[in-house]
């Protein structure tokens, strides 16, 4: 068995302080640079007059699009983001030009001195207006804001209403969320004499930023090589702008012939950085007598801001999840993104499936109150079991559809059905409000049909006994490097102290996709099997004859590699020798490519997914009723994430998720006036504190995945999409109010 | 002359360094990244070092305000073989770090609650790090870490104090 403690092979270097971020590297002779900003939100024929910046100490020089050998523009989808500006702002965080200089106060000082001129477009800055006829056009690439629009048509739910017991027509909102990393971007970038441009930069996705540097450069993809540095945290959010600070001090290095740090204040981070993004959601839902939902209409609308980023796919998991984790035979939905003058918004932890849970596990608790259906036996009647069918026709088969086993643990471990009984709903003696509330969801594991997956892992022994391994997926803090090495040392059998994973880049690994979509696990992990299976069959061929067995017979264990009974064995130490003395190299690389999913566009039908993780949380709290406030008393989340690798981490991302997702309930808002913001820093922006927090629980559900050659899933998005839910369902248990706006704000006139 | 006590080693402080805040200090003139700058506003804690025994933001503290104080950072935590306090031995082991931005600070944050309470109830010790933020984690493992250390401290009788020898 494994023992239980946590195991992070980073976590002496972070405790200590030794652990080196992007704004903790120098180089001899490292100039800084810092990113201008315009106060237009919209305007075109942009000019930037660098004349009194030039003229300020520092040796200062000002960095322009024009001086862009390669593309000014990039993103992972359309190319429309400006990593810098050329002639036109479409937003309040567009970057128009860099400063370098010599010092980070100068470099800063001779920003301010930058004049940029412009002339105002008309801004568009909400959906509705976006959608107005006439109203203009933001994308360059586009002739609607209408930016991408996926449909979802599954049986035929109109005439379907009309013999409903009861329809409920709703509608609902969510904001804009900021990621709120404890670090900020930050990028180191070196020359390096062979022609190479060495990259340490807090991002996310090595691969990611070396595209947008390459094209920012103008230059092949061979020449821009990251290195995996420590990062302090990205939850979707170090992508785009991540990467283009990195292409940004890689421009200024390349210009300059000098190393160059380009670190953001967290302003400029809040400012132009992408977020969650903002939705719309109408529902029509038509139900019969017996608490079946028989029809289902949707309809939502994604801020998108000024660039497209990954629009497309976020709504494209909203449309494929459309409906919670339900079995409806007749539904149909359309989401739109919609492109405005807003900061932009892209990927972030959960990926257009919070917004959807918002909605949809709100309706399930309104359609049991109006039913007089228990709101649990409500979702069992609807959801998803073993070979039932979805929403986009994929039957549930491969793997054990597991949902009403973990909502049932979670409503034991809470004790909900009792504690049910006891809500306030509006009344009670004193000023306190009590509820409970619960939600359920499920989670299309990795990128679906959204797009290319597959990864690789890269084994390679050395003579002495120990072992490098590096994988294609990249640690972000959540602790995948960790993860991949304990996985590796099951395979073989090895002590973990065995295994170094090595500090990769992007010039020693194959691209092996962004680490997102919550598949770090599943896809590295599968990786690491494969490469570990190669490494084996390489031993055990060569190895066999020393062992006095066949190859097939040879086994590995107790740190230690067996013949077929206990006489023969060889240290890993004496079995590298003998690779040696055979001139064999003991090296495996192995990549895993995603199970197949399919998908049609036309009507949003196809087996999204290859596998779903199970999730239930619930939650207790108390409203006060002379001031709102919202007390949390107890939260429990169960998620069946096929198996736990490193229970540890695995609860850390559990609490951590309902943490982020407790905060976009209740309190986290990047508000937005005329397309800026005041939320800037952490005292307009709050996230959650420990005294805004309870105790957790996390229970973790394993069946094993046929699909995961580890039988392990994951969990850092499930663990973030449906505690909102839970919370609303929980207040309105509480008041008897229902809120549908998110972040949920309590006025005590509501409670009058 | 300035000077400064850093870790247990006295610096002098030149003058153009005394309008630095401490955190450029111990960043850039000591070479100590182990201080964090996550907000330069002492709005998040990341940047968390102990004076007198009481946890501070460098980031809003001047350097000519800590001029002859002694300065703890997580540098000086760990005892002259390297052996860690007990403190960082119970975040590792606790799981409380994951992208590890905060935990500097929070470990600082931490080391100055068990300077003036050697038994902390939970309530206490999620009171004393409510200036810290932490995005990852949401703090639960972090708490389990400081109880835990709390408790190792007393029973085995280790000094809390930074930079022992263990």
């Amino acid at each position: 068995m494994r023992p239980d403690t946590a195991f992070r092979n980073d976590a002496r270097a972070k405790v200590t302080g030794r652990a080196t971020y992007a704004d903790d590297v120098s180089f001899a002779g490292m100039l800084h640079a810092v990113p201008v900003y315009s106060e237009y939100v919209s305007a075109k024929d942009v000019r930037i007059d660098a004349a009194a910046a030039l003229a300020s100490p520092g040796n200062v020089r000002v960095i322009t699009a024009a001086d862009v050998p390669g593309s000014a523009t990039f993103g992972q989808i359309e190319k429309d983001y400006p990593i810098l500006v050329s002639d036109r702002i479409r937003s309040w965080g567009d970057v128009c030009a860099i400063v370098v200089a010599d010092t980070r106060e100068a470099a800063k000082s001779a920003a301010a001195l930058v004049r940029i001129t412009a002339t105002p477009v008309k801004a568009v800055l909400t959906i509705e207006e976006a959608l107005e006829p006439g109203a203009p056009v933001v994308p360059s690439w586009s002739d609607s804001n209408v930016v991408t629009h996926h449909r979802l048509r599954h049986g035929d739910p109109e005439p379907l209403f009309a013999g409903c017991e009861l329809i409920i027509e709703e509608d609902f909102s969510t904001q804009a969320v900021e990621h709120a990393y404890m670090e900020p971007e930050a990028a180191v970038c070196v020359p390096r004499a062979d022609g190479v441009v060495e990259i340490y930069g807090s991002m996310q996705h090595p691969f990611s930023t070396r595209r947008f540097t390459a094209a920012l450069l103008g230059e092949p993809l061979s020449n821009v090589e990251v290195y995996t540095i420590s990062v302090g945290g990205g939850f979707g959010g170090k992508d785009d702008n991540a990467a283009a600070v990195c292409a940004r001090a890689a421009l200024a290095a390349r210009l300059t012939g000098r190393p160059v740090k380009m670190r953001y204040d967290r302003e400029w981070s809040m400012r132009e950085t992408y977020k969650r993004h903002p939705y719309r959601l109408h529902y029509k839902v038509g139900v019969s007598s017996e608490g079946r939902v028989l029809a289902v209409k949707a309809v939502m609308h994604a801020d998108s801001g000024a660039y497209l980023s990954v629009t497309p796919w976020v709504t494209w998991r909203s449309t494929a999840q459309c409906f919670g984790p339900y079995s409806i035979d007749n539904i149909h939905a359309d989401v739109y993104g919609v492109a405005t003058n807003n900061i932009f918004t892209g990927a972030m932890r959960g990926f257009g499936a919070p917004q959807v849970n918002f909605a949809v596990e709100q309706l399930m608790d309104m359609i049991a109150h109006k039913l007089k259906i228990h709101p649990l036996g409500l979702r069992r009647i609807n959801m998803v079991k073993q070979d039932s069918v979805t929403v986009t026709g994929q039957r549930m088969r491969g793997h054990t559809v597991s949902l009403e086993d973990v909502m049932n643990q979670v409503v034991h471990e809470i004790g909900y059905r009792k504690k049910y009984e006891t809500c306030s709903f509006g009344k009670s003696e004193t000023d306190e409000l009590y509820g409970i509330g619960l939600a359920i969801s499920y989670r299309g594991a990795s990128l679906g049909a959204e797009g290319m997956d597959f990864c690789g892992c890269i084994i390679n022994g050395q003579y002495d006994g120990s072992i490098l391994l590096e994988a294609g997926v990249h640690e972000n803090g959540q602790g995948s490097e960790s993860t991949m090495a304990i996985i590796l040392a099951d395979e073989l059998g090895t002590d973990r102290k065995r295994i170094r994973y090595r500090r990769s880049s992007t010039s020693s690994i194959p691209d092996g996709g962004t680490t997102v979509a919550t598949r770090g696990t599943i896809m590295g992990g599968s990786a690491v099997v494969v490469a570990a299976r190669q490494y084996k069959e390489l031993l055990q061929k060569h190895l066999a004859e020393r062992l006095r067995c066949k190859p097939e017979e040879v086994t590995f264990h107790d740190d230690r590699i067996w013949g077929l009974n206990f006489e023969y064995n060889l240290t890993w130490e004496e079995a590298m020798r003998e690779l040696f003395l055979q001139r064999i190299t003991p090296y495996a690389f192995g990549t895993f490519q995603a199970p197949p999913v399919s998908w049609d566009d036309t009507n949003g039908q196809g087996d999204a997914y290859f596998t779903y993780v199970y999730s239930c949380q619930a939650v207790e709290l108390t409203v006060d009723k002379k001031t709102g406030k919202v007390r949390l008393l107890n939260i429990v989340a169960g998620h069946d994430i096929g198996k736990a690798i490193n229970k540890a981490m695995l609860l850390g991302q559990m609490y951590g998720g309902v943490t982020q997702g407790l905060g976009m309930a209740l309190m986290e808002d990047f508000v937005r006036e005329g397309g800026k913001s005041a939320c800037l820093n952490f005292d307009k922006y709050q996230i959650p504190r420990t005294t805004d927090l309870p105790e957790m629980t996390g229970i973790i559900v394993e069946n094993h995945d046929p699909n995961s050659l580890t039988g392990a899933k994951g969990i850092g998005e499930p663990a973030i999409e449906l505690i909102a839910p839970a919370i609303a369902n929980a207040i309105y248990n509480a008041t008897g109010v229902r809120y549908k706006d998110m972040p949920i704000r309590i006025r005590p006139e509501d409670l009058a | 002359m300035n000077s400064i006590n850093v870790n247990g080693t006295d610096f002098s402080v030149k003058d153009e360094e005394l309008e630095l805040s401490l955190l450029d200090y111990l960043r850039e003139r000591r070479f100590l990244t182990g201080t964090k700058n996550g907000c330069e506003k002492g709005l998040c804690g990341s940047c968390t070092v102990v004076i007198g025994g009481k946890a501070l933001r460098a980031c809003k503290t001047p350097v000519k305000k800590a001029v002859g104080t002694s300065v703890v950072t997580i540098e000086g935590m760990e005892g002259p073989g390297g052996e860690l306090h007990p403190l960082q031995k119970a975040f590792m082991d606790a799981g409380a770090i994951q992208c590890g931005f905060c935990t500097p600070g929070m470990v600082m944050s931490a080391y100055a609650l068990l300077l003036q309470n050697p038994e902390p109830s939970r309530e206490e010790i999620r009171k004393a790090l409510r200036g810290n933020l932490c995005r990852c984690t949401g703090y639960q493992q972090i708490i389990d870490a400081v109880e835990l250390a709390a408790k190792i401290v007393r029973e085995q009788a280790i000094p809390v104090e930074a930079g022992c020898e263990r």
